[in-house]
């Protein structure tokens, strides 16, 4: 409980030092309060970690480690035996950035999900490495400028495509997987609510935007990330055990534009002949996903028959298609 | 001609001068400035390298591995926690005994995470094999990454630039730039003998056995020695080429009659210079020795240098958990060596970023109460901390 | 390189400098800039930053230090000549003036000319600017960092307004000529605003 103020008791409490603004700050008081404090949070190193426990102080209301970089679904891995020997069912939870997920901390989550370690690994992915400045990720998308990306007279910023990290965790046919963003919360807290209520080794890929390092006014956070979900450059799905059972249909499709004007980490490809050339690659990108998800089928749920049924709570237009599993699964709409 | 540059630009500039083909790095605090000029430099087409950015400092280490043994010069910078990911790979350079360079931004280890300067890192990598210079400023820097290049291709052995985080490399201050013309006379194009190639193969990092791996260790351990005597004639032929010279292995400053000498390594011998200057004026007998080439450890120079003085005071921004000050150790054991019964004090500070300062320092040498710590080594108190 | 008289007899001198600001607001770069300028006249110089955390509105010093010799030492500056602050908020939440010389300066980015800040302390000076509203009014941004070396400038005569101008030129080349202009607008009227007795408070 909140010393300060007994009615107050998030886990991620107040004082913590990151930027406003923060996408990751905003996910982490999300994702956390929905959790709650009788968990074991596991944090690799990045702006999270660094942000809530600045020089012996710490913004965290539940037991929480920081061990390195590169191995905090070991350590959690290694944790939950711990408990699984004792007869302890307390959750665990890892919380890493893009870095200590898709780079980095690759090797140790694959290990965890493939041993089939009952933890919850949450990705806070703000798409390049912010807390040292702004470095370029295998997360960071296509065309964007990083200090070890940028754009100059021979480059346009990111050569790589970001890496399709939630077909990777798809391969190990984890129990679930799921993608969300800070704009959609109904959607947050089903995903959450239900990776809770199962067992086994479950990721999530909460796209996190950061003010300072996609150049965009620190109010404009919500709207970026919705943004990118609109544009179909960032997919909200779910899969169990390695197969799409649900994704977020979108209403319309808002051009790349929409998006990418608003950060000024894709400022360089404004304006210039080869800049317009990667403006079409995100288009064509943001094009494919939608098409490989079907985020457009014209078998929708929006139609007015089924309107009666849709309960506005819910997850905000989400439809789950009958594939993979071969039966019927409820909508939770 | 000099110009007010940032240590890490500096260093970067001078990376690039020496025309490596390969740039693999992870980025950590504080190297990434460094990191990020050279990516910049690709980026504008001033560097004509491939600049890899690494899925993490074990991929770095890996990728410039490969990089020389497919027939190029390559460079990497790290610190801290990613020269320790690195350890196993370093290891294993230096066995196979490959040219490779690179810059550690000396920082902390964690836990607890700290990302200010001392020299922990480099310290626990002293038995891999690596040669190790210290710099203490960013001029310094400069040349002895062009010279790192001459000393590991002529010793093919790895060299790794000690250059303290935050102090060196997030400091602006005046730096003399080579041009590329008088570099590219000084440093030779880049040549392997065990380069990968069908034309003539060659199987590298094969097993071994009990009855030869020693064999292995000790012309490893030859070339280190060895190393001496090149680490100080590369410095001389750099001197009279460019002007500048760092007295190779050790830099002695007003030594003559010093009875008792401060000895340390990095940056934080710029601060004992002006506190040996002050003693000095009020006529203490007092000089300082720092220490720049500290793999291989230059014992018979030290010992040389050291002959007559009294008392020596080792300033030590590592040390051995359980042990003690590790530079004062191995000073020890060389002047035990050559019958020598000098006293050695290990003053432990400066740890995490502590700052070193002049106050600090004289207060050090009039022996002030340090936290006792057992004959192994003392800390500098909380109290001398300078106020902030 | 600027040559003024200064060069050609220079008499010993040894400035230190602390700059105090939030992250994002150019207290480093302001340092770097000083630096810079003190080195264009032929002075030694340096300076560093020391870091909280890399973010946004985080508390940053920077330090600058500016000889007629060799600078040897990479320490913090502990007894600063002159401190500048460009947060007025920080005031409330660190002591910004430890260890400032007695008769130091203090260069404060604030709309308000009365000090109502620590007046006559150790015989100190105090210059208030106004260093957000001219960063506004010639950057579009209240950026104070230019218009605060300029007064500092002024009011210590350790570097020459030419020389700052050639630092601001060189060292924001990258980011075009507009924002190079606009930077050295700033400078000079910071630069006025204090060589004519605007803000200062003794």
């Amino acid at each position: 409980m909140d010393k300060r103020d007994p009615f107050r008791h998030n886990v991620l409490t107040s004082g913590h030092r990151a930027c406003s603004g923060c996408g990751e700050a905003m996910a982490a008081r999300m994702v956390t309060d929905l959790i709650g404090p009788d968990a074991i949070y596991v944090n690799a190193t990045g702006c999270l970690q660094v942000f809530t426990t600045h020089n012996e102080q710490s913004a965290w209301q539940a037991p929480w480690i920081h061990s390195v970089f590169a191995n905090a679904a070991a350590v959690a891995s290694g944790i939950e035996a711990a408990l699984r020997a004792r007869g302890k069912d307390t959750p665990v939870v890892v919380q890493a950035g893009d870095g200590g997920t898709f780079d980095i901390g690759l090797q140790c989550l694959s290990g965890m999900i493939e041993r089939g370690h009952d933890v919850l690994f949450v990705c806070y992915d703000n798409e390049a490495y912010m807390n040292t400045g702004v470095q370029r990720s295998s997360s960071t998308p296509h065309a964007v400028r990083t200090t070890t990306s940028p754009s100059g007279r021979l480059s346009q910023g990111k050569h790589h495509l970001k890496k399709d990290v939630i077909s990777i965790i798809a391969a190990h046919h984890p129990p679930y997987a799921a993608t969300a963003t800070v704009a959609y919360f109904p959607d947050l807290k089903a995903k959450v609510e239900k990776a809770m209520s199962m067992k086994g080794p479950r990721f999530l890929q909460v796209l996190s935007p950061c003010p300072l390092g996609w150049e965009h006014d620190s109010a404009l956070s919500v709207t970026v990330s919705r943004l990118a979900v609109e544009t179909g450059l960032f997919p909200l799905l779910e899969l169990e055990h390695g197969e799409l059972t649900g994704v977020m249909r979108l209403a319309v499709q808002k051009p790349v534009e929409d998006y990418l004007r608003l950060q000024g980490r894709f400022k360089h490809l404004f304006g210039t002949k080869e800049g317009a050339v990667e403006l079409r690659h995100l288009q064509a990108l943001a094009d494919a996903r939608i098409r490989r998800y079907g985020l457009l089928e014209a078998e929708t749920e929006w139609d007015t028959e089924r309107s009666s049924q849709v309960s506005r709570h819910g997850r905000g237009g989400y439809v789950i298609a009958q594939r993979g599993m071969g039966r019927e699964l409820d909508n939770e709409l | 001609m000099k110009k007010l540059l940032e240590g890490s630009q500096a260093v970067a500039e001078a990376v690039r001068l020496c025309r490596p083909q390969v740039v693999a790095a992870y980025p950590i605090t504080p190297q990434t400035h460094i990191i990020e000029r050279l990516a910049q430099h690709v980026a504008d087409g001033e560097l004509e390298a491939e600049f890899i950015n690494a899925e993490s400092e074990f991929g770095a280490a890996s990728l410039v591995l490969g990089a020389v043994v497919g027939g190029t010069r390559a460079f990497t910078a790290t610190a801290s926690q990613g020269l320790l990911l690195m350890t196993e790979v370093l290891y294993n350079i230096a066995g196979m005994r490959l040219p490779v360079v690179m810059v550690c931004a000396n920082r902390a280890i964690g836990a607890p995470i700290n990302i200010f300067s001392d020299h922990q890192d480099s310290m626990a990598l002293r038995d891999a094999g690596w040669i190790q210079l210290y710099v203490e400023s960013n001029q310094e820097a400069v040349d002895s990454v062009i010279q790192a290049y001459r000393i590991a291709e002529a010793c093919e052995l790895p060299v790794m630039l000690c250059m303290d985080g935050f102090f060196l490399t997030h400091t602006f201050e005046p730096v003399e730039l080579p041009t590329q013309t008088a570099v590219d006379e000084y440093l030779p194009a880049f040549h392997f003998d065990r380069t990968l190639d069908p034309g003539q193969p060659m199987t590298l990092g094969g097993g071994s056995e009990p009855d030869n791996y020693q064999e292995f260790r000790m012309a490893q351990h030859d070339a280190m020695e060895n190393a001496v005597t090149v680490v100080e004639a590369f410095d001389t032929s750099f001197g009279e080429q460019f002007g500048r010279v760092y007295n190779g292995l050790v830099q002695a400053y007003r030594l003559e009659g010093a009875q008792t000498v401060l000895l340390g390594l990095g940056s934080l011998m710029g601060a004992v210079r002006d506190v040996v200057d002050k003693l000095r004026d009020q006529g203490q007998l007092v000089g300082a020795l720092r220490l720049r080439c500290f793999r291989p450890f230059p014992a018979q120079t030290l010992v040389q240098q050291l002959g007559v003085t009294q008392r020596i005071i080792v300033l030590e921004k590592a040390f051995s958990a359980g042990a003690g000050g590790i530079v004062a150790t191995e000073l020890r054991a060389a002047l035990q060596q050559a019958g020598m019964t000098t006293a050695v004090e290990s003053v432990i500070g400066g740890l995490g970023g502590r700052d070193l300062t002049p106050e600090v320092i004289e207060a050090i040498f009039h022996g002030a109460q340090l936290d006792d710590n057992g004959a192994s080594c003392r800390f500098v108190p909380h109290e001398y901390n300078p106020v902030e | 390189m600027i040559l003024t008289d200064r060069q050609v007899t220079m008499s010993p001198c040894f400035h230190e400098i602390r700059f105090h600001g939030r992250g994002g607001q150019g207290a480093v770069s302001a340092a770097a800039l000083l630096a810079l300028a003190a080195f264009n006249e032929g002075f030694e110089s340096q300076a560093f930053p020391k870091f909280g955390s890399e973010r946004r509105g985080a508390p940053v010093e920077a330090y600058v230090r500016i000889s007629s010799t060799v600078i040897r030492g990479h320490n913090q500056v502990y007894a600063p000549d002159a401190v500048v602050i460009q947060d007025v908020s920080l005031l409330r939440s660190k002591a910004l003036l430890q260890g400032l010389k007695n008769e130091g300066l203090i260069v404060l980015n604030s709309e308000q000319q009365e000090a109502d800040f620590n007046k006559g302390r150790n015989g100190s000076r105090w210059i208030c600017l106004p260093g957000n509203r001219i960063g506004q009014n010639f950057l579009g941004r209240p950026l104070p960092n230019t218009a605060l070396l300029g007064a500092l400038a002024a009011g210590t005569g350790w570097v020459n307004l030419p020389a700052l101008e050639q630092a601001v030129e060189s060292h924001l080349v990258r980011k075009g000529e507009e924002m190079v202009k606009a930077n050295i607008e700033a400078l000079r009227e910071g630069y006025r605003f204090v060589s004519q007795g605007e803000g200062v408070v003794s």
